[in-house]
């Protein structure tokens, strides 16, 4: 599909394409509530709860006033339906001053003004300097006579260098005011969201003569919502308007990421509401024979004895109605509430501020912070996120002399210099390549200054380094590169650029030197790609011996070679590429083997080691997620040395003899698959001792072992640790994120550049560095985090707070609602199985919403450890991993608590409140009192730390209940009339209660404590330590009671599901050296032990929050 | 639990601590909320705690229960039940028939002894056992607003099926509680001379003034084909009828006492009684038995062991739970 775009000529296009109104907007003015609606009932528990509510209009069946269902009901769809008209009225906002925003066109020969949304395909826009880019346009013309301009694209893809972008070679030159008159048809694909391609032809009508085809790139164009810079106008043709430009198209909603908590939360919903059934059911059957038999003798209920047809419905509906609270209403906003404050927590944290760029750390991504503290794998990007992406020249081998290896800088090499000094051909060649083949555009600052606006960190270290050593690239004029060596200046001429991609891994450009008028091609590349296409004769043992070692120090290499061009070589040639260049299908693959025929019998010139630092506290921060039984793999466009390098040195991987490097390899599919299994078959052995083992494997043997052995390799992922995949692609990154995926690990990814984007948005959570590449990863994060360190702040403290915390407001939501619908249905055995409600409906609509939501609310502030004891006992995040806090048997244990509960305060109530002061109404408040207290003592017993907030919350809803009820007790009108005040004066009442509660709570506070001193958790240990005063006490001294449990409990280690405890297995314990470092004082301590005993021990303390 | 205030703190090396002035504004503002700084009591279960909340509560909550023993313990309840005594032989096979009948007498006399003496005032009770005034169809049947007030007589729409007269009429007061009314009556004679059974202030306060209305008159109340209960006198407002208030304060359980007045003398003890009894309420139809309780009262209310006995219960249990733990302490701390 195509399009045809006739340049000046809006009128033919004006009905084919939209107009350049833009719009975010999800809802307009008219649909909002029904779309909304409809959007918030494709949610299951809102169905559930809206048939709730409609079958509560029965008045027959219902309990309770319906607006005990509806209230709540209507305020819960209320809030999300502001938020989401508020989100959405701000869209318009931002829309509609962008679509009011005044440009200057040209529309029938006359420059005016109109309104951006006004522009249509076809139309000429001008912009002058530092306007933003109202649509995607085609340049036609610049102020610039070589017909270039500079452009910002920060906003598009987050790069913040300036590009050049230029005027296609049938409209340069065209005069200023011809451009008004121009004619002539442009034809491209139809819009797409891919920005750095634009394969399109355009053709100039008579008389703008030619009658040629013009090819197009994206280099012609001037996208959407990017700047004019440093260029005094521009114009162009609009060819992509509104929605349908390459930023809009890119836009979209991505698909909501569903946490592993949410899932068990609704799979426990699922679970309930099963259980529901049978309960209605069991007590549907029950309460009709009883109506049949017992109800028909009690005169005085006066049943009729014909009944209508849906007669036997009717009372398993009641029972519906009254057990619909099981299910609770109120979860789902509460959630919503603390996921939005666990974000905000992120976005405040002074802790994880960048204190270089100040940047703070964002979520994006509200709705997944539990999931951080569940992260089993890391998958992790080298460049930028492991490193500064800072880089620095430090070494060079120029034709065989090594510079810089004494002290470590080239730069400072006395023999370097005085090469330079007397002009050694060998070195000014080389220096040559280092300062301008490049893309680097340099611009003078205010004082004179050169700064280099460079695309790649790379590029900026070479051309930096060569000026240092005194080859200048001062200025670019157009095609003319001006270059000062040693005060003379030399001029270039560019006459090709043949661009670097990844899969060619190098660049080249073709000059011409205009001081002998010979043509160059000077390349510079990764050594596979420059070193087998040296030309015959030269030998480049060196240059590999020289990558090789520079490798090994983890410094970055790159080949430089150059060649010199017989003329009609290049002219042939030339041709070539020009219409390679000019192809509309597969127009990168045809470049790249037209550039493939010219790249060949180079003479290396050297190689260049370029240092790109690790960032501080990197060693530091996998070392102690490490120990949080994290699993790192790193995933590096990289080659092999390098990555290896830099994984020994931020403690990824450990050196011999403690670690073991295995590698995959291989070219074709069997030596690969001979090597996996070699590999798979070691790993399988390892385990048995402590060793660190990790594999390597390539980007080539990762495609085969992908694409031929997906299984032996799911296997060998499971068992390992720790993998390093070097020169892998963007799209090999997200495959390894989805093969982890499908072995259900909860998957991290980290990276910085574009290159990690598919990455991020595979993995579960994907967290992004806003780092030198550009915003493009962290803008498609979950979370952006200045520097890779904040990961352990991120994962050890918002994480697994998240988790603690959600774990518990859940399962307490759960427990609330079940224990007053027990008593519920506790007193229809007392009633006749008819299905009346003890409690009335103010009561049970503040009961959900208000009484027992507000208290669990604060827990977002509970912090069973503290931070720094986290830090310390990185360990401790197993329990949220392994999902121990939330989980069946967890959950069985609220199930249990709230049964025990009602039985307590039901069996209480109506022995105490029987014979004369069995009214109603007084044992409803009885029986309700019974369960706000207990609930407060519930969220009081469960909270580990106590702020003002939590005593203001749990208590001050004590009061609360009083008041509110007394108020109601004041109003002649509401059936609770005087009920309170009456109650309150019996000294039975208070009675009752505290009974209610300490028997309630007794036996809980018995088998907690019970749990906590001789069945302790490792939370329940660091607890201990932490707040018995005094240091911490280290893990060593906690080990004689964990052992009487490890014997207790082998047996029960077994039933471990298998794939869980690998992760816990004896292979993964921790390098000697790292855990005397956390240890401190280096007690003997043999962490293996303790992980082992961990997993064991947990198993039999899941239950530690049940009772 | 050691009530150890404490403030956590940076975590250490890493990143800027403190405000430090940044160009860039997005950076957030410190505070202890935002930081999750706020200084926090961190309680843990040590065992001097536990223990001693357990002791505690042993040593709190056994004396009252056995004040609350005491109390109920110190209460006379002379309970009668006569549904079976008050059935002539004749008609024991066939109670049902009895009560239903209208042609058979149902006054009932008996004598019982007052075994302790009663201190005044003396609440008489009807106590009544399976019968359902919770049941869903019956609890819902009554129209509060027509019971408040007149201008709502015709507010019967939750009373069906007893809401309207076969011709339309609105019944007053409409619905099954108060078409049910209990219509026993005792009488009760001490050596030969009755004694009075207050029959004044037996409702709540509050209903009389607020729920029933001084202006609403019953009107075709049992006048219908089917007769429930009690009927009431036409000439006085619902305000007054206590017997009513009374019985529409339904009973949350399936045995309950409902009051039917008051003894404002004592009575001494071995004191003969003799009682009169109308026996006119059928509780025959499903079983349920019927009671007329003398009760006096203390703080707690009538006779009701069951508060005082959980206490020692629960307070027994505490402590024994406070010795237990106090011995494991003592011999393996952990």
């Amino acid at each position: 599909m195509k399009r045809y775009v006739y340049i000046n000529d809006e009128e033919s296009a004006r009905d084919i394409y939209c107009d350049n109104c833009i719009s975010n907007r999800k809802y307009t003015l008219l649909n909002f509530l029904p779309k909304n609606l409809w959007e918030q009932f494709s949610r299951f528990m809102n169905q559930y709860f809206l048939l709730i509510a409609c079958l509560q209009l029965w008045p027959l069946i219902t309990p309770v006033n319906p607006a005990s269902t509806w209230g709540p009901l209507i305020f819960i769809f209320a809030v999300s339906a502001s938020k989401e008209a508020w989100d959405d009225y701000n869209r318009y906002l931002s829309d509609k001053k962008a679509n009011e925003k005044e440009v200057w066109v040209v529309s029938k020969g006359i420059k005016k003004h109109i309104q951006s949304q006004d522009i249509h395909v076809g139309t000429i826009v001008w912009l002058r300097e530092n306007d933003e880019v109202p649509c995607d346009l085609v340049l036609i013309g610049t102020s610039d006579p070589q017909g270039l301009c500079y452009i910002e694209t920060s906003a598009l893809d987050g790069e913040t260098d300036l590009k050049t972008r230029a005027v296609p070679s049938a409209c340069n030159g065209i005069d200023v005011e011809l451009l008004h008159k121009i004619k002539g048809v442009i034809e491209c694909p139809n819009p797409d969201k891919d920005i750095r391609r634009f394969d399109a032809n355009m053709r100039l009508f008579p008389p703008f003569i030619d009658n040629d085809v013009c090819p197009l790139t994206i280099k012609n164009t001037i996208l959407q919502s990017c700047y004019l810079r440093n260029t005094e106008w521009a114009c162009g043709v609009a060819v992509y308007t509104g929605n349908e430009t390459k930023l809009g198209m890119s836009r979209g909603i991505p698909e909501p990421k569903l946490t592993a908590m949410d899932a068990m939360i609704d799979k426990l919903t699922g679970a309930i509401f099963v259980f529901q059934i049978v309960v209605v059911m069991v007590l549907g059957i029950a309460g009709n024979v009883w109506k049949d038999t017992e109800a028909k003798k009690q005169w005085y209920v006066l049943y009729p004895n014909e009944g209508p047809w849906f007669e036997l419905l009717v009372i398993p509906l009641r029972f519906e109605l009254l057990c619909s609270i099981m299910i609770p209403i109120s979860i789902k906003v509460s959630l919503d509430l603390v996921k939005s404050l666990y974000a905000k927590f992120i976005d405040w944290d002074d802790q994880m501020v960048d204190s270089e760029t100040g940047i703070p750390s964002h979520a994006t991504n509200t709705a997944i912070s539990e999931d951080l503290g569940q992260v089993e794998y890391i998958l992790t990007d080298k460049t930028g996120t492991l490193t500064e992406n800072k880089m620095i020249f430090k070494r060079c081998c120029i034709s065989g002399i090594f510079y810089g290896n004494e002290n470590g800088d080239a730069m400072k090499d006395t023999e370097l210099l005085s090469a330079v000094a007397c002009g050694s051909p060998d070195v000014v060649r080389f220096l040559t390549v280092m300062a301008i083949c490049n893309t680097v555009i340099p611009t003078r600052s205010k004082i004179g200054d050169i700064l280099y606006k460079a695309q790649s960190q790379d590029e900026d270290a070479l051309v930096n380094a060569a000026a240092r050593l005194h080859m200048v690239f001062f200025n670019k004029n157009g095609n003319i590169l001006e270059v000062k060596f040693n005060s003379t200046i030399l001029n270039y001429e560019i006459l090709d650029t043949l661009e670097f991609t990844s899969d060619r891994k190098r660049m080249s450009v073709v000059v011409k030197d205009c001081q002998n008028g010979n043509i160059l091609l000077l390349s510079k590349g990764a050594d596979e790609a420059i070193l087998p296409f040296v030309r015959a004769g030269q030998q480049t043992r060196n240059f590999i011996e020289a990558v090789e070692q520079y490798a090994h120090l983890g410094l970055r290499t790159l080949c430089l070679a150059w060649r010199e061009l017989k003329e009609d070589e290049y002219q042939q040639w030339s041709l070539m590429f020009k219409e390679a260049n000019s192809t509309l299908v597969d127009r990168e693959w045809r470049v790249a083997e037209v550039c493939q025929i010219i790249e060949h019998d180079w003479e290396v010139l050297g190689v260049t080691a370029i240092e790109d630092r690790l960032q501080d506290g990197v060693p530091e921060t996998i070392e102690t997620l490490r120990k949080a039984g994290i699993n790192f793999w790193m995933l590096t466009g990289d080659k092999q040395n390098t990555a290896i390098q830099i994984a020994l040195s931020c403690n990824f991987i450990s050196p011999e003899p403690k670690g073991q490097l295995l590698s995959i390899d291989g070219k074709t599919k069997d030596e690969v698959c001979r090597s996996l299994e070699r590999v798979l078959l070691t790993m399988r052995i390892t385990p048995s001792e402590p060793k660190d083992v990790a594999f390597v494997v390539d980007g080539w043997a990762l495609e085969i072992v992908l694409n031929h052995y997906r299984k032996a390799f799911t296997e060998l992922a499971i068992l390992s640790r720790t993998a390093i995949c070097c020169r892998v692609t963007p799209s090999q990154k997200a495959q390894l994120v989805e093969l982890l995926k499908s072995c259900d690990y909860r998957t991290l990814a980290i990276g910085d550049g574009g290159n990690d984007v598919r990455m991020i948005q595979t993995a579960d959570i994907g967290v992004g560095i806003s780092g030198r590449e550009g915003l493009q990863a962290a803008r498609a994060a979950d979370y952006s985090v200045g520097k890779f360190r904040f990961l352990k702040r991120l994962i050890l403290v918002h994480g697994r707070y998240s988790y603690n915390r959600t774990a518990f407001l859940s399962q307490y939501s759960f427990y609330k609602s079940l224990l007053i619908c027990f008593i519920q249905i506790f007193f229809s055995f007392i009633s006749g199985v008819s299905g009346t409600s003890l409690f009335n409906s103010v009561s049970l609509m503040a009961y959900n919403v208000f009484y027992t939501s507000v208290p669990v609310l604060v827990s977002v502030l509970d912090k069973d450890l503290s931070e720094e004891t986290v830090m310390q006992h990185p360990q401790i995040l197993f329990y949220c991993q392994a999902g121990r806090l939330l989980n069946p048997s967890t959950f069985a244990g609220w199930f249990g608590r709230s049964l025990f509960h009602a039985i307590v305060v039901f069996v209480i109530t109506i022995h105490a409140y029987a014979s004369e002061k069995s009214e109603t109404e007084e044992v409803s408040m009885v029986a309700l009192s019974g369960c706000i207290w207990l609930q407060a003592f519930v969220v009081a017993m469960e909270t580990n730390s106590f702020t003002i907030l939590q005593h203001l919350a749990i208590w001050g809803n004590l009061a609360a209940f009083y008041i509110i009820n007394f108020i109601f007790s004041a109003i002649p009108s509401s059936g609770m009339y005087t009920i309170m005040f009456r109650l309150c004066q019996q000294p039975s009442y208070w009675i009752t209660i505290f009974l209610t509660a300490a028997a309630g709570m007794g036996p809980i506070l018995a088998i907690k404590y019970f749990r906590f001193t001789y069945r302790p958790s490792k939370i329940n240990t660091l607890q201990q330590a932490e707040r018995l005063g005094g240091p911490i006490l280290s893990l060593a001294t906690i080990e004689p009671q964990s052992r009487s449990i490890e014997k207790d409990v082998s047996s029960l280690s077994i039933t471990q599901p298998k794939n869980r405890s690998s992760v816990y297995e004896p292979l993964l314990s921790d390098s000697p050296n790292a855990t005397r470092r956390s240890l401190g004082a280096g007690t003997p301590f043999d962490f293996f032990q303790s992980a082992s005993r961990l997993s064991l021990s947990s198993s039999y303390t899941r239950n530690c929050k049940d009772n | 639990m050691p009530p150890e205030t404490s403030t956590s703190s940076a975590g250490g090396k890493e990143g800027s601590s403190g405000p430090s002035s940044k160009k860039n504004s997005k950076k957030p503002k410190y505070s202890k909320f935002s930081q999750q700084e706020l200084p926090a009591w961190k309680p843990i279960l040590t065992p001097g705690w536990v223990i001693s909340i357990f002791a505690f509560t042993g040593i709190i909550f056994i004396p009252i229960g056995l004040a609350s023993l005491y109390a109920s313990e110190k209460v006379v309840e002379l309970p009668f039940q006569y549904d079976q005594k008050c059935i002539p032989s004749e008609y024991s096979n066939n109670a049902e028939a009895y009560i239903k009948s209208t042609t058979t007498n149902k006054t009932c006399t008996a004598t019982f002894k007052v075994e302790k003496t009663m201190k005044s005032p003396i609440y008489v009770y009807y106590q009544l056992t399976n019968y359902f005034q919770n049941h869903r169809r019956y609890v819902k049947s009554k129209s509060e607003d027509q019971l408040r007030q007149k201008s709502a007589e015709e507010d019967t729409d939750d009373c069906k099926p007893e809401a309207r007269t076969p011709d339309g009429q609105p019944i007053v007061p409409c619905g099954l509680i108060a078409w049910s009314l209990f219509n026993d009556t005792y009488k009760i004679k001490v050596k030969g001379k009755h004694l009075k059974i207050s029959k004044k202030n037996i409702a709540w306060q509050s209903d009389q003034t607020k729920k029933f209305g001084s202006d609403v008159y019953p009107k075709n109340f049992q006048a219908g084909g089917l007769i429930g209960g009690a009927k009431l006198n036409e000439s006085i407002p619902l305000s007054g009828q206590e017997d009513l208030i009374v019985w529409m304060r339904t009973a949350a359980l399936s045995t309950f006492r409902k009051l039917y007045g008051k003894i404002e003398t004592d009575l001494e003890a071995n004191e003969e009684l003799s009682l009169v009894i109308e026996n006119n309420y059928n509780t025959y139809s499903f079983g349920g038995k019927k009671t007329l309780v003398l009760s006096t009262a203390t703080w707690i209310g009538g006779k009701n062991d069951f508060l005082g006995l959980a206490y020692i219960f629960i307070g027994g249990l505490s402590l024994f739970f406070a010795v237990c733990f106090l011995l494991m302490y003592l011999f393996k701390p952990r």
